[in-house]
């Protein structure tokens, strides 16, 4: 089990660094590199020069990726060419914003999902199980971008009910301590932040949640289908035990693991969909950030963070998804 | 367990009671701002992105000057509402025959954010600051300073010029007299650039101003630009919340000039341009920035008033000679024939625009009223490339995608018609987008690779060099490095001209010639962009130079 998990996490270290080079190699060879974003229209030949020397770009792609390396690997990932901040700080100010989102589409997708999904196998064939097909088809379908200026226009442009962009009302006091701004107002006593930022988070969360709860909606209904049909479930009916425990103890808690599994495919999903969610909505996380450091002003440091982070996620969630088959399935282990 | 249950549905009740509650509260302190008397409350403007940071010397966008021009002054101003100079810091200033020794009357009584007096020496501080400054990292970043002072004391690169600062002495309180080692066209108005606005002595030692760092890619800099900028203008630094991405200032009590009118003036950064129109019809912001040519009707229909900035730009069709056959006159000027653009200015101009016969707009001193002027003429296009034995030629037009410029709110639009034009008189157009980010700017300045490309400019200050001067005073990639001595000569003795009638006439002499004898390139249009503000915003005085100043701006 040991040489499993070693072996992996030698592959990881190995991945990264193949990883972080071409990605380097790839950003300075980009049309309009850092010294075109960092100088702007008033480039001349000579400013040019003067910052091409500064910033070490005459030097072979090897020195300068071996610079790079250097610093990474004590944690500094150089500052951004847009503030001049950190990169770790500007991630670090980002990355709340983006769960408090995620986080909220996910409640909404799944204290939705399960239950619509439940009542759709179990009113099988009838309107609501008809309603429930055709509405998780258009979640599945629709653009996450088109649904989410549809929803702006709606509730932002015609009925006022909720504000258009950002995370909290403009000028409003809030005391910031996680980020999460939600969770901060009601650490600090600040209610009315709390109430504020969740008022801001309703409709991105709305356009985030929609194809994750049509998801889980199509998964629940499926596998409780499923279930119904099981033997366990005609003989507790035949043993006349209450509905109520029939469908709790038998029916649910066994239908709800494949959808659990979905769940943790859906929250992947849910991080890639941010960054449109994010852009619509102005919402400052890492998938505002991805979008400004790319057209913005290519803010390179700042994307080669974000490019490097998103790979370590993923390396890291299938060494545990290995590893957790490994504890699973014994004959992985012998392998 | 069922105690438990019960506590969390009624911990789940409270929170969605005290949300719901709160929820009302907060709603009526928003509109409790939006209404009230004249003076006093918010003014939330939307930034298109987020400033670099609040030292002046070290920005060159306009997202950075918009903060910065209500935190600082300048010595001299422009009169809001036009280019033209008044008295800011210094009430008079006069310069010796020379033009080398500059002497500002600075205004009595003016202080600092931080309590302290603005007086001849803080004036000496910043220029011999500036002049000063040390490293490659700082001074790559002070692009408005040494495109008008040429070098530093001690210069970190090759080719950055013999430095035109001399010294600045402090004669009284009163009196700051600089010393230039040249005359140079750019001053005064240069004075009144916002790159070189006066920051308090004591916070710039204080918070370390000239410690810019460079880590990897970038820059870091100092406390003094990040947290603690401190001026002599209408507006205090408030804050700046980089998660919430507001930059919150606040009226300062003691200003010398016209008081601000709000307490409070927020910067909203909304990078997205309907989100920033949704936001000012949702009335969470109270004004936006350069709205797309197509929005202004629906915008000004639905009340809001759209304020056109008199037009201090200049969009052009550059000409690069690197192309043996572009360096024939003839041929530039066939090309200048065939473009309809009245036509063009009519279908594809923001309201206001004008066709552009010179580099720079007509109230820039040296503006001649008798240049030749290209009207739409297909044929004698035709007739003039077959004189110069051009026909059927093919030329790789340029121009940028991914980008909106106050001179060029449409670029992929104006290229369409504009090949069009040329395609008439049989001129084959290879038509070539790149992004404006992502290799545009390269591929035009710094390898050259373009036959035709759109470009243009906004004026900084009111004087011909700042346009003229800029692009055609010496060879450029741009143009092919073109080995028009004749004209960087004339150009560069315009600039270094005194007196002020001597200088007028050598400029008009300058636009005369090029449009005559060398041009370089076709001048399109000059398109004023346009400013948004709430119906009940007053006092909004649109500049030229993207240069507003709110303290003006009430809010009713």
């Amino acid at each position: 089990m040991l040489r499993v998990i070693v072996r992996r996490l030698l592959q990881l270290v190995v991945t990264l660094m193949a990883l972080s080079a071409l990605i380097f190699i790839w950003l300075r060879n980009l049309p309009g590199g850092p010294i075109e974003a960092l100088l702007g229209e008033r480039a001349t030949p000579e400013r040019r020069a003067l910052l091409t020397k500064a910033l070490g770009y005459d030097q072979p792609i090897l020195v300068q990726y071996g610079k790079f390396m250097q610093r990474v690997l004590t944690g500094d990932f150089g500052n951004s060419i847009r503030s001049g901040d950190a990169v770790t700080e500007v991630i670090g100010r980002a990355f709340p914003a983006t769960i408090e989102l995620a986080v909220a589409a996910l409640i909404i997708a799944i204290g939705l999902g399960v239950p619509l999904g439940y009542l759709a196998a179990r009113y099988h064939g009838r309107l609501l199980d008809n309603l429930s097909i055709a509405g998780t088809l258009l979640g599945i379908s629709i653009p996450i971008f088109f649904l989410g200026y549809l929803l702006k226009d709606v509730f932002t442009q015609n009925i006022h009910w909720f504000p258009p962009s950002g995370r909290l009302s403009t000028g409003l006091d809030n005391t910031e301590i996680t980020g999460f701004f939600v969770l901060d107002g009601l650490l600090t006593r600040e209610f009315d932040a709390t109430a504020d930022a969740l008022w801001h988070l309703v409709l991105p969360a709305v356009t985030l949640a929609t194809i994750p709860l049509a998801v889980i909606v199509r998964i629940t209904r499926a596998s409780v289908l499923d279930v119904l049909n099981e033997d366990y479930v005609r003989t507790a009916e035949a043993k006349g035990l209450r509905h109520k425990t029939i469908r709790g103890r038998h029916i649910l808690r066994n239908a709800l693991l494949p959808v659990v599994t979905t769940i943790g495919l859906q929250t992947g999903a849910l991080l890639s969909g941010a960054v449109l969610t994010e852009k619509v909505y102005n919402w400052g996380g890492l998938g505002t950030l991805i979008y400004d450091s790319i057209s913005g002003g290519r803010d390179y440091p700042v994307l080669q963070a974000l490019i490097l982070l998103a790979a370590l996620v993923f390396v890291v969630v299938n060494l545990l998804v290995d590893v957790s088959y490994a504890f699973i399935d014994p004959r992985v282990r012998v392998r | 367990m069922q105690a438990g249950r019960l506590k969390a549905a009624v911990a789940l009740a409270a929170v969605a009671a005290l949300a719901v509650g709160a929820s009302g509260c907060a709603k009526s302190e928003r509109d409790g701002d939006s209404g009230g008397a004249k003076t006093g409350g918010t003014f939330v403007f939307a930034g298109t992105s987020n400033p670099k940071n609040f030292d002046p010397i070290f920005n060159d966008d306009g997202e950075s000057f918009r903060p910065i021009r209500q935190m600082y002054d300048t010595l001299v101003q422009n009169k809001p509402g036009t280019a033209d100079l008044v008295g800011a810091l210094a009430e008079k200033w006069e310069h010796d025959e020379s033009g080398k020794v500059w002497t500002f009357h600075l205004r009595k009584g003016v202080k600092f954010h931080d309590g302290t007096d603005f007086n001849a020496a803080a004036v000496c501080f910043n220029f011999d600051r500036w002049y000063n400054m040390k490293g490659a990292a700082a001074q790559s970043q002070m692009i408005y300073y040494s495109d008008t002072f040429g070098g530093f004391a001690k210069n970190e690169a090759e080719g950055v010029g013999k430095p035109v600062y001399n010294k600045c002495e402090a004669k009284d309180d009163g009196t700051a007299v600089i010393t230039m080692n040249q005359y140079k066209g750019a001053f005064p108005g240069a004075f009144a650039l916002t790159a070189l606005s006066i920051a308090s002595p004591d916070a710039l030692k204080k918070y370390d101003a000239d410690t810019v760092k460079q880590n990897g890619d970038s820059f870091e800099y100092s406390a003094f630009a990040n947290e603690h900028p401190v001026g002599t203008g209408p507006f205090k630094f408030g804050g700046w919340d980089k998660a919430k991405n507001e930059i919150t200032l606040e009226r300062n009590p003691d200003y010398w000039g016209e008081k601000a009118k709000v307490d409070k003036l927020v910067i909203k950064v909304i990078p997205d341009e309907n989100t920033r129109k949704q936001e000012l019809r949702a009335g969470t912001v109270q004004g936006i920035d350069f709205p797309a040519p197509a929005d202004r009707k629906a915008l000004s229909g639905e009340g809001f008033q759209v304020l056109d900035r008199p037009a201090f730009n200049i969009l052009y069709l550059g000409i690069n000679q690197k192309n043996p056959k572009l360096k024939d006159l003839r041929v530039r000027q066939a090309i200048a024939y065939a473009l309809n653009r009245q036509q063009l200015v009519q279908t594809k101009g923001p309201g206001g625009t004008k066709v552009a016969d010179e580099f720079m707009p007509d109230t820039v001193a040296g503006y001649a009223n008798d240049v030749q002027k290209y009207e739409y003429n297909p044929e004698k296009a035709k007739q003039l490339l077959k004189e110069a034995g051009a026909e059927g030629l093919t030329l790789n037009f340029y121009y940028p995608t991914d980008v909106t410029r106050p001179y060029m709110p449409n670029p992929q639009e104006i290229f369409t018609v504009l090949a069009n034009d040329l395609q008439a008189v049989g001129i084959k157009v290879n038509g070539v987008a790149r992004p404006w980010n992502g290799g545009y700017k390269d591929d035009i300045q710094q390898f050259g690779k373009q036959d035709l490309h759109l470009l243009g400019w906004t004026g900084d200050y009111n004087d011909p060099g700042n346009f003229v001067g800029t692009f055609f005073g010496r060879g450029k990639v741009e143009f092919g490095d073109q080995a028009m001595t004749e004209m960087f000569d004339a150009i560069s003795k315009a600039d270094a001209t005194v007196d002020d009638a001597g200088k007028k006439a050598a400029w008009e002499q300058v636009n005369r010639d090029i449009a005559s004898k060398w041009l370089p390139a076709v001048p399109i249009w000059h398109a004023p962009p346009a400013i948004v503000v709430a119906k009940n915003v007053k006092g909004l005085v649109a500049s030229p130079l993207t240069d507003e100043r709110f303290n003006t701006v009430s809010v009713s």
